[in-house]
């Protein structure tokens, strides 16, 4: 049921926030607990405050907050939003296939 | 209070700050620019100059008017913008070196992203926020900010962060240019013109009977006059430049000076030429003398040391030299002495619009102080005639304002009226000369007449002129009880005057003979009389000289004869 990973795979990925937020907070705590549900002990999370850094916007294509980057493994995805969609951030992590999202 | 209101609101509007583009023609009607420190929205469909105009008010901003900018791109990349605009003379990588110019190209692409929940798009404000403070940029372009549309499955959202992000930008102070396609039946496809509502640009590129008119069209200006037609523009090697219509005022200046036609017999006919700035039309029928009659005014106008524009439209500048010349007519020291412009080109490549602007261009540029345009019927073939004539009125009067002597050449049809209202331009029209071909007695002969002159004295013959190796040459009138004398019949006219003329000139001759031989007599007459009277003379002196000698001789035989008696003397025998 994890068609991309395997258990060995080391995940980076990185959080780009404005500040501190409602929405980068939650972004924050969501995103740790799928990590920790889904991919216990090989994940890194690097949050990047864009605030304090606004050249990695345009470097890394930056346009909205928050927004996940999945840096590895390959390919690159991007995930917008506070992350409160836990099947569409699954699905954007390529860690549950898309037609098993339930939409309400 | 009520009657108060508007003095009030024309008080703002003459204090509106206004950031000048630097666009040819666009700060004309814009009077002055675009709003200072707010957004402008320029919409158009694609391929229309939106991106060019949005680049050459940065540009234009950061090298005249020390105005750095920034350009946020959601379309193209840097070195694709860089290229499009340096083909317009434009080094764009070096004023981003010198720091005048911050560029960031904001790339969306859905596929790549999954959306999970609430978001916003503090990432843009951040980047523009960021490309503003790089470079202290005072301008800022969004090109195109609808992309984003479709980058974002949430319209909702996306609406209320642009209202966000247009605020922002106001709190800022720029001066911004947003971009926006042409929507159906709405200024853009996203409604944008709802949240940009200070001033907003349309830009249109139609094509009509296969020839393509770009226009601009002011459609919104707050707190701002504005002209509110639609202005034609064009994409030149200089960038955008809009034909501002002026409005047909009637206050240019006028003057009184006159200028040679070219032909001395034509300015004695309009009482010394034409006047300066003035506007002439010569129309005709084909093969008519129109084009010579122009030469020759181009020749004057170059020989006063003049430069003269002549748009040829249906004849190349080698043919219309060559032609010249066999009428005796060189234009080509006038061409190289850089005085003659010879541009010709085709009528219908281009639509009316262009062509008008592009002798505002060329007007500008040279500065002109007589101007041919040779034909104007043949921009009836670019476009509608309706369309024409406004057009051919611009042009007349935008050449009158800045007091340009010009020469409009028309070809009539055979068969219409001479006469007829000529693209409905004759009312603009100074001084209309029609050449025209007289038959008669079998014959084609060249006429020419002064249909009208303002302001001057002219001539109402219709003359009859011959194109001779040496140029038009206008002839004596010849009336005869039919109308003017022409051709052959002109020919024997001349014939019968040159017989009479010499009748005259014998019958003199034979009185001055007559005369002579009477004096003759009459001298010989007073000759024989004096030869007379000195024989006369002659014989009384002779007469007077015997008798006092007889006096004489007798007094002395009476001395002798007293002597001879010894009387007294007097004592009678």
């Amino acid at each position: 049921m994890r068609p991309s990973a395997n258990d060995e795979e080391r995940w980076v990925l990185r959080l780009y926030t404005a500040g501190q937020t409602p929405k980068s907070v939650a972004a924050f705590e969501n995103l740790k607990r799928i990590c920790d549900e889904h991919l216990p002990g090989r994940y890194e999370i690097e949050v990047i405050d864009l605030m304090k850094n606004p050249r990695l916007a345009k470097e890394d294509q930056i346009v909205a907050i928050p927004t996940l980057v999945r840096k590895l493994p390959d390919p690159l995805r991007k995930i917008i939003g506070d992350l409160s969609d836990v099947d569409r951030t699954l699905v954007g992590l390529q860690l549950r296939p898309a037609f098993q999202v339930r939409r309400p | 209070m009520i009657t108060e209101a508007p003095a009030g609101a024309a008080r703002v509007a003459a204090s509106l700050p206004k950031a000048a583009t630097g666009i040819s023609g666009l700060d004309e009607i814009t009077d002055g620019g675009l709003p200072r420190g707010r957004p402008t929205l320029v919409c158009g469909s694609a391929g229309c100059g939106k991106t060019l105009l949005a680049m050459e008010f940065l540009i234009r901003g950061a090298t005249q008017f020390g105005e750095p900018g920034a350009y946020i791109t959601f379309e193209e990349t840097e070195e694709e913008l860089a290229q499009n605009v340096r083909s317009l003379g434009h080094d764009v990588e070096r004023l981003i070196a010198e720091g005048k110019l911050a560029f960031d190209h904001v790339h969306v692409e859905r596929q790549q992203i999954e959306e999970a929940g609430e978001y916003d798009l503090e990432g843009l404000f951040l980047r523009i926020g960021l490309a503003i403070d790089s470079v202290g940029a005072r301008r800022v372009v969004l090109d195109t900010i609808e992309s984003l549309f479709s980058g974002f499955s949430n319209p909702a959202l996306l609406r209320a962060e642009l209202r966000r992000l247009f605020r922002w930008l106001k709190d800022r102070g720029v001066t911004a240019v947003i971009t926006a396609e042409r929507g159906e039946g709405a200024l853009t496809r996203q409604g944008l013109e709802e949240y940009v509502s200070d001033c907003v640009l349309l830009l249109d590129h139609r094509v009509q009977q296969q020839v393509s008119t770009r226009r601009l069209r002011v459609v919104k200006y707050r707190g701002s006059g504005h002209g509110t037609n639609e202005y034609p523009f064009l994409i030149t090697e200089q960038g955008i430049s809009v034909l501002p219509v002026t409005s047909l005022g009637l206050s240019h200046k006028v003057s009184s000076e006159r200028v040679s036609t070219g032909v001395a017999r034509l300015d004695a006919m309009l009482d010394g030429g034409y006047y300066r700035g003035s506007s002439i039309l010569v129309s005709g029928t084909a093969g008519s003398g129109k084009s010579s009659l122009a030469a020759h005014f181009a020749a004057a106008a170059c020989k006063r040391g003049e430069r003269c524009l002549y748009l040829a439209f249906e004849e190349s500048q080698a043919q219309i030299v060559r032609n010249m010349r066999s009428i005796g007519i060189d234009l080509q020291p006038w061409l190289a002495r850089g005085l003659l412009h010879l541009e010709a080109s085709r009528p219908t490549s281009q639509g009316l619009e262009t062509h008008l602007a592009q002798v505002h261009q060329r007007v500008s540029e040279l500065k002109p102080q007589a101007i041919i345009i040779d034909p104007i019927s043949s921009l009836a073939a670019a476009g509608p005639s309706l369309d024409t004539e406004a057009m051919l009125l611009r042009l007349i009067d935008f050449l009158k304002d800045r007091g340009i002597t010009a020469m409009l050449v028309s070809l009539t049809s055979g068969d219409g009226a001479l006469e007829a209202t000529e693209h409905g331009v004759s009312s603009l029209i100074d001084t209309w000369i029609v050449l025209r071909d007289i038959e008669l007695a079998g014959e084609r002969n060249r006429g020419l007449y002064v249909i009208k002159s303002r302001g001057m004295h002219h001539s109402n013959q219709i003359r009859e002129f011959l194109i001779t190796s040496q140029g038009i040459d206008l002839l004596d009138v010849y009336v005869g009880p039919e109308g003017v004398l022409t051709g052959s019949m002109r020919i024997a006219q001349e014939a019968r005057e040159k017989a009479a003329a010499l009748g005259r000139r014998q019958q003199v001759e034979r009185r001055e003979r007559e005369l002579a031989v009477r004096r003759a007599a009459l001298r010989a007459q007073v000759l024989a009389l004096e030869q007379e009277l000195k024989a006369i003379d002659e014989e009384a002196r002779i007469t007077s000289a015997e008798s006092a000698a007889a006096e004489g001789v007798r007094a002395g035989e009476r001395t002798a004869a007293a002597a001879r008696r010894g009387g007294e003397e007097g004592d009678p025998e």
